[in-house]
């Protein structure tokens, strides 16, 4: 029985995004394009997982996580409370 | 990401350099760099200068210090006396490392102490408007070089190696894997260690040179740039021109904030059999 075929998540943080395209224009495999000025991911099950979108970003707006592996991990941009000051983070 | 995200201090986040910006990417290497080598938040110490470059520090949740114009390194060095204990990192620009701190630059080399310089090198000074800097290349324009630049660049890894600095390296916004390499490698280092990472600047060098946006610049800098090991079996006519990427050098030396500790306990063991010890030999003294 052959391996199943890993599939990936892609985390977008729109807020983040300002659609510079160049996720868009490295994938390898053209999984991403862009919609209303910020990246969706149009291919998602042709993602290789090389995260190299989420590498070269320079707004830390897009993020791959392999489904049932990491998919349940840290907090997200969006459910972070900013009340706290990030000094109470500290160790 | 949401495991780096941590090392943000992301209530500043987004941030506000330009859409395609290359300093977002640095900024994002060196903290999976320091990720990835699970260092503490509380041992880990970014300077900066001033410029596009240098706003970095108030995005990253370390202790940080954003200080005057090119005098980053001076500011690390003290740093790193007082605390030799803590990593110190500085982030740079082309125009705060190599024009205004020049001399900065080649003296913190020189003396091999420990901070880890990453030099965001973009070729032009961003955040004023486009003026040519010490690192813009032979020929293209800027704001204060309308007809082009006939000043020649810095060759910033070649000036480091020279000045003593005990680990170079060089890599760029495009091949992020190997900054990320490089700069954990940097930190891991005992003395100083720079990396240079070329970046691009779609709103004014990339405009103005009319190469384009930021997917058109990265592709400029992909084909400016020659791995070391590559260039080593390449005939000589197809690496000119081009910038070598990679591991340049690394050489390990004394480091000097380790040296400097050591001098002040040889000094204050001489002075501690006379009575008194070394507060009442100096105060004596004519």
């Amino acid at each position: 029985m052959s391996e199943q075929k890993k599939s990936y998540l892609h985390v977008v943080r729109e807020k983040y995004c300002k659609g510079c395209g160049i996720c868009v224009a490295f994938c390898p495999k053209q999984v991403l394009s862009l919609k209303n000025g910020k990246v969706f991911a149009e291919k998602p099950d042709l993602c290789i997982g090389c995260r190299m979108c989420e590498l070269r970003c320079p707004d830390f707006a897009i993020e791959i996580r392999q489904k049932g592996e990491d998919e349940a991990r840290a907090a997200d941009a969006g459910s972070v409370d900013y009340e706290i000051p990030p000094e109470a983070h500290h160790a | 990401m949401s495991d780096v995200l941590k090392y943000f201090r992301q209530e500043r986040l987004p941030h506000i350099w330009c859409p395609g910006c290359g300093h977002g990417t640095v900024t994002g290497a060196l903290v999976r760099a320091i990720e990835r080598l699970g260092l503490d938040k509380n041992k880990v110490c970014v300077v900066s200068g001033i410029g596009c470059s240098s706003r970095a520090v108030g995005y990253l949740d370390f202790d940080t210090l954003h200080t005057a114009h090119g005098r980053a390194l001076a500011f690390a060095t003290g740093i790193k006396l007082a605390r030799p204990d803590l990593k110190v990192v500085v982030m740079t620009g082309d125009g705060d490392c190599t024009a205004i701190g020049g001399n900065h630059f080649i003296h913190a080399a020189r003396r091999n102490i420990g901070i880890t310089t990453i030099v965001m090198n973009n070729e032009i000074y961003g955040m004023t408007s486009g003026q040519y800097s010490p690192m813009t290349p032979k020929g293209m324009v800027g704001t204060t070089a309308p007809y082009g630049n006939v000043e020649r660049s810095f060759d910033l890894c070649e000036l480091a190696k020279a000045a003593g600095a005990t680990f170079v390296g060089r890599s760029t916004t495009y091949h992020v894997p190997l900054l990320i390499d490089l700069i954990e490698k940097a930190l891991q280092n005992d003395g100083f260690s720079v990396v240079e990472s070329i970046g691009q600047c779609p709103t004014y060098l990339g405009r103005k040179n009319k190469i384009g946006g930021a997917v058109e610049m990265l592709n400029w800098i992909k084909d400016q740039s020659v791995n070391v090991k590559a260039a080593a079996a390449l005939p000589p006519e197809k690496v000119k021109g081009k910038f070598l990427i990679g591991e340049l050098h690394n050489a390990p030396a004394p480091e000097y904030s380790s040296e400097q500790g050591e001098l002040i306990g040889r000094v204050q063991r001489n002075y501690s059999d006379i009575k008194g010890g070394l507060w009442e030999c100096a105060s004596n003294s004519d």
